[in-house]
């Protein structure tokens, strides 16, 4: 690919590369935003999302099948989402802390299985991956047909989640609830709802959700697993869901834009920039989001593990 | 003591020791951390005492433990001055490599100096270095209003990237290896302990724990930042300026942090390699959770972490188990610890089978 | 309620009290701090589990284990502090836990049509669909009390509910209660307002360190019995004034001041002149600026326009440090919010604020033995009950807490003491220790700036009185100036301005 391409061919090509950038922090996102509107800081998205990764892979190795590897993938997630619930919820251990080792956990334990399932301590063998679904005949539409022409069915599951997480949280009465959760739990245990439940359901959703960018990034991607692959994306996550202010459409719009932003960044690199400046940009770029624009405030009972006077 | 009054010590007052505390989430995670390894088909009784010989086993392994400890105890240190003051540093990782690149420049360039000025200096630029990278989260966190853990781990990565770049194209040495050039003689720090990991460095680790423990204690400096660690509203009331002393304290972890940085670099590699740290800044998170932010509990913490890892790395070769299984011990170690409830419920069920509550 | 027991730790929190109340009357709880009423009713609405006794409702044996259950049986209680969801609407507010729904979904028509019918029968007007966060005290107050309605409570607890009223809002509130009342609704209400329960009241029981000690018809008796019973000795309401010589020279003074936050205007046009050597009392209900006016004395946030001077010396921007360092000493609203660090020892409490002076440090480094003779002597001089100095703030009592402020504060002998709400939380003996220290350091030629939401206590000790409502000083006046009835129009913002400098 070279400038031989008209503009709007370059288009199409950034935005179906942010759209690919997008995916797999768009689902920590909003796992995150799931998780804090009912009060729970997850710092261990980080790795739920290698979890995920990781138990796709297992499952696809295993069966030969992409979706089973999806299953196995939110599992993991799953599991892993449980124990910080646990920890958080039931146990009231510190969030931060407890998310801390959720993802080192996460991290000892893939390498560990990484080596004894395939004797490899870098990466796993190449495994079934999702086939995206190819549109005919979308070729010659400006712009969007480059991203038409071959969607991953992540992305169809994400757009799903994203709309089903937003009716959930604000037009649906267990929504309303979890809601009140995360701003003022003292309110919502005054009137009888059950606020530890409610919080550890959420955050087992959340996790699954946050699973699924962990799954996009391995078998939906490059069809393997390798070592720490989500790289910080967990933690972009949790800064584009302040960014988005907890809300699914801002969340995911903040998630267009940063993917959009990063897939020019790469057109750099065809500007012999060094490979190292480039892979900073996202990282980078976080920053100057997170500096220039400050932080509304997020729901306000969220990170404090919730007390009844007298525990 | 004779017999009745250790009878007489109540076990409810025993668990309300720090020591015990940790000594017990110590305990707890390498038994569940063997059960694990049982599950995954190793043998936890092997796998444990392979670690321990490859830790223990003999003087030069002993002071290679020594020595794989003393940048962690720095970063624990870090972690350790940071939590007082109200600040989780997630970002020593990132300040060490800032660190350790400053001292293999200055090491490297500066010539002409005896070892005995030209190590300290070493030692000085890595702090400022990676001081100042702990300032700047401490800046961004500040204006952002935001929370320093996804700052500093977003400029963990910065760092990585950023020092690979400058070993790989401006500062690189010349041959296949991506590394900078060789930093002086003098300044290489004298090793305590024939061909091992273990140098001077450890005796300065050890000065720092000193110093840090200090500070807490006797100044003016500490109390400062023990009271906004405590209550940060009142210690605005009584006039701490809130901000200074957030970036004051970012600075001394980042120097902290980058003195591990400065160890690696001036007494293990003598230049400046990419990823040269294998985790140490998680490391300090872990070892100054399980010291319980004490200076003196941080040091014994890094200490067991050194020989820990020191002696996964025989586990390896004797059970054929990753050494980074030691990641998943630390990270139930931590959770242990910051979960007060089970260790009073597992500490109760001893209670209860001794007999004494 | 039968034989109610509960113990926290050390303390007997409820020591058997036996508690009745009638179908259809206001009933008033009636005891100091810590005397017990919350923890009693806190059982009754299931929030509490007592050690012992029964709880009977309508006549029948009720086991009542947490809020849902009580409010199966007719209870509900209105906290003191709001239990409301800031950024949601009043309507979802009110129904939230007993939601009208379609399917999964909230039907927001059916529930804002229940919400407006509900406000009309019992005349408590809302708007359904107003943010919480902009509501105004008394109208969140009204929507806890819808809240009960919706969910078909006959008994509602109020605990100390006009703890933040103005008194026209009392009054609403008190009409709102006969309503209730004439609407076969049985009311309780946690009070230690004596007027007020004489005011609403049909009867009160009293209650003192966890035991009864009766239950009054108010018709049958009076404040002064009342105050005797709950404090378990003779009260005086009679001020003593010593006589006051001229008041010296103006050691604060605050010109023009203006603060904007968040675009609303919380202190218009304060003017004040406090003199060495008198008390000016700033009277006030709560949230009508006191706190936006200490926080800018103080340094701890700046004023949008004005000056601040102390002494002679103006103070461009001024910061807590450099206050402190001027003379000005805060004796803060909230003692565990900005007052103590609980975790830290009393010495080092005591040195908060002042630990750069040379009987705490040299050079940056803290002098142990200086600092532990110091706070030994601060220890015998407010008689504070505690173990020694390395004791934790964390284990005393909130009146010996807040001796502990006053003592680091008072024993650095500043010119100007900035005392807020000093005697919130504080049992009786030591409020009046507290106040004579008050009456001492105006004697000793300070000044003394006390700002409280305890009207008694402000005519009690001040030279002048300034009254606050709505970020604006309405009045500055001399005690014998004022009656109640010029208090209740000015406190709720009726009255006009009568300066006496």
């Amino acid at each position: 690919m070279s400038g031989g391409q008209t503009i709007v061919a370059q288009i199409g090509i950034i935005l179906s590369g942010g759209i690919r950038i997008m995916i797999p922090i768009a689902f920590g996102a909003l796992g995150c935003t799931l998780s804090e509107r009912v009060g729970v800081i997850n710092i261990g998205a980080e790795g739920i999302m290698l979890a995920g990764a990781f138990g796709a892979v297992v499952g696809s190795y295993y069966t030969g099948n992409a979706w089973i590897g999806v299953l196995f993938g939110l599992l993991s997630g799953v599991l892993l989402a449980s124990v910080h619930a646990f920890l958080t919820v039931k146990l009231k251990t510190g969030q931060i802390i407890s998310g801390l080792g959720v993802n080192m956990l996460a991290s000892g334990v893939t390498t560990v299985l990484l080596q004894s399932i395939w004797n490899n301590r870098g990466k796993s063998d190449l495994v079934t991956g999702l086939q995206n679904i190819r549109i005919k005949g979308v070729e010659n539409i400006p712009i969007i047909g480059a991203v038409l022409r071959s969607i991953s069915p992540m992305l169809i599951i994400l757009l799903i989640v994203a709309i089903v997480l937003w009716f959930w949280l604000y037009k649906t009465v267990p929504g309303l609830r979890a809601r009140s959760i995360g701003e003022n739990p003292r309110s919502p245990d005054s009137v009888g709802i059950n606020v530890p439940r409610t919080q550890i359901l959420c955050v087992i959703v959340s996790g699954a959700i946050t699973a699924f960018g962990g799954i996009y990034l391995s078998i939906g991607d490059v069809s393997l697993f390798s070592r720490d692959m989500v790289a910080g994306r967990g933690f972009i996550a949790l800064a584009v869901t302040i960014l988005g202010g907890w809300k699914p459409a801002g969340v995911l719009g903040a998630c267009l834009a940063f993917g959009i932003a990063q897939g020019m960044q790469f057109r750099l690199q065809e500007f012999s920039v060094p490979v190292q400046l480039v892979q900073m940009l996202p990282y980078v770029m976080t920053l100057l989001l997170m500096f220039f624009l400050r932080s509304s405030h997020g729901p306000a009972a969220s990170g404090e593990n919730f007390h009844r006077e007298g525990e | 003591m004779n017999f009745k009054s250790v009878k007489k010590l109540s076990f409810s007052k025993l668990a309300q020791s720090p020591i015990v505390i940790s000594l017990f989430s110590l305990i707890l995670s390498l038994v569940v951390s063997g059960i694990i390894m049982a599950f995954a088909g190793f043998s936890p009784l092997e796998a444990y005492g392979a670690m321990f010989v490859g830790a223990f086993g003999g003087l030069s392994n002993f002071a290679d433990t020594l020595g794989i400890a003393t940048p962690l105890i720095f970063t624990g240190l870090a972690v350790t001055i940071a939590m007082r003051g109200g600040i989780l540093n997630v970002g020593c990782e990132g300040q060490l490599y800032i660190g350790g690149m400053a001292a293999a420049l200055t090491g490297a360039y500066v010539k002409g100096l005896p070892a005995i000025i030209h190590i300290p200096i070493c030692f000085l630029a890595a702090m400022l270095a990676g001081g100042l990278w702990a300032v700047l989260a401490g800046v961004i966190k500040i204006r952002a209003n935001a929370n320093e853990v996804i700052i500093t781990i977003m400029l963990n990565y910065i760092a990585i990237y950023l020092t690979d770049y400058l070993a790989s194209y401006v500062f690189k040495a010349d041959g296949m290896v991506v590394k900078t050039n060789e930093i002086m003689h003098s300044a290489v720090l004298p090793q305590l302990y024939p061909h091992s990991r273990l140098t001077i460095g450890l005796l300065f680790a050890l000065l720092a724990m000193v110093f840090i423990a200090w500070i807490l204690k006797s100044t003016i400096l500490g109390y400062n930042i023990r009271a906004l660690g405590q209550n940060p509203y009142a210690a605005e009331a009584g006039g701490i300026r809130k901000n200074r002393m957030i970036l004051f304290t970012f600075l001394l972890s980042g120097a902290l942090a980058g003195m591990a940085g400065a160890i690696e670099v001036q007494g293990v590699h003598t230049y400046f390699i990419s990823n040269f740290s294998n985790g140490y800044g998680w490391d300090g998170l872990a070892t100054s959770v399980l010291g319980q932010y004490n200076p003196f509990g941080t040091v014994l913490a890094s200490l067991f972490y050194g020989a820990m890892r020191n002696g996964a790395t025989m586990m390896d070769r004797m059970t054929k188990m990753p050494p980074d299984f030691v990641v998943i011990m630390q990270a139930l170690a931590i959770i242990f610890i910051a979960t007060p409830s089970i260790i009073r419920k597992v500490m109760s069920i001893f209670a209860k089978r001794r007999g004494q509550i | 309620m039968k034989g109610i027991t509960k113990r926290f730790a050390s303390t007997l929190a409820n020591d058997h009290v036996d508690f009745s109340v009638e179908k259809g009357e206001i009933h008033s709880l009636l005891g100091e701090n810590g005397a017990g009423k919350t923890t009693l009713m806190h059982i009754l609405y299931g929030m509490t589990i007592p050690d012992e006794g029964e709880v009977y409702v309508n006549g029948h044996k009720a086991n009542i284990t947490s809020p849902r259950e009580a409010i199966n049986n007719g209870i509900a209680m209105v906290h003191q502090h709001f239990m409301l969801v800031e950024p949601m609407t009043v309507t979802e507010n009110i129904v939230l836990g007993y939601e009208p729904r379609k399917g999964l979904c909230f039907d927001k028509s059916v529930a804002v049509q229940q919400v407006s019918e509900l406000s009309k029968q019992y005349g408590l007007f809302i708007d359904p669909y107003a943010k919480v966060a902009d509501l105004d005290v008394g109208t969140k107050q009204r929507l806890e009390i819808l809240k009960a309605l919706y969910r078909k409570a006959d008994i509602l607890i109020l605990d100390e509910p006009t703890a933040v009223l103005t008194r026209g809002e009392v009054d609403d509130l008190f009409r709102v209660l006969r309503t209730l009342r004439a609407n076969g609704k049985t009311i309780i209400i946690i009070t230690h307002k004596l007027g007020e329960i004489m005011a609403i009241s049909d009867r009160v029981t009293v209650l003192n360190n966890g035991k009864l000690i009766g239950v009054y018809k108010t018709a049958e008796t009076n404040s002064a019995e009342l105050a005797e019973r709950m404090v378990g000795r003779h009260v005086s309401f009679s001020v003593q004034r010593t006589a006051t010589e001229k008041p010296g020279p103006i050691a604060l003074q605050l010109d023009n001041i203006h603060y904007i936050k968040n675009r609303v205007t919380k202190l218009r046009d304060i003017n004040l002149r406090l003199h060495s050597g008198e008390v000016l009392g700033i009277a006030g209900v709560e949230g009508n600026g006191q706190t936006e006016l200490v926080e800018i004395i103080t340094g701890l946030v700046a004023a949008s326009q004005g000056r601040i001077i102390v002494g002679n010396t103006e103070v461009p921007h001024p910061t807590p440090h450099r206050m402190i360092d001027l003379g000005v000493g805060h004796i803060p609203e909230d003692r565990n919010h900005r007052g103590l660090i609980s975790s830290f020892s009393i010495r080092e409490n005591i040195m908060l604020g002042y630990q750069t002076k040379s009987v705490f440090s040299h050079r940056g480094l803290i002098d142990i033995t200086s600092s532990n003779n110091y706070a030994k002597k601060v220890l015998q001089e407010y008689i504070i009950k505690a173990t020694g100095t390395e004791a934790l703030a964390s284990s005393l009592s909130g009146g010996n807490q807040q001796k502990v402020v006053i003592g680091r504060v008072l024993s650095q002998n500043p010119n100007v003491i900035i005392a807020a709400q000093p005697t919130r939380g504080v049992d009786i003996g030591a409020i009046e220790y507290i106040h004579q220290e008050i009456i001492r350091m105006k004697e000793s030629g300070k000044g003394v700036l006390l700002v409280s939401a305890e009207l008694e206590e402000v005519v009690k000790l001040s030279d002048r009185i300034a009254i606050m409502y709505a970020g604006e000083i309405v009045a500055l006046d001399t005690p014998d100036n004022f009656d109640e009835y010029r208090f209740g129009t000015l406190m709720t913002g009726l009255g006009k301005r009568k300066d006496s400098d």
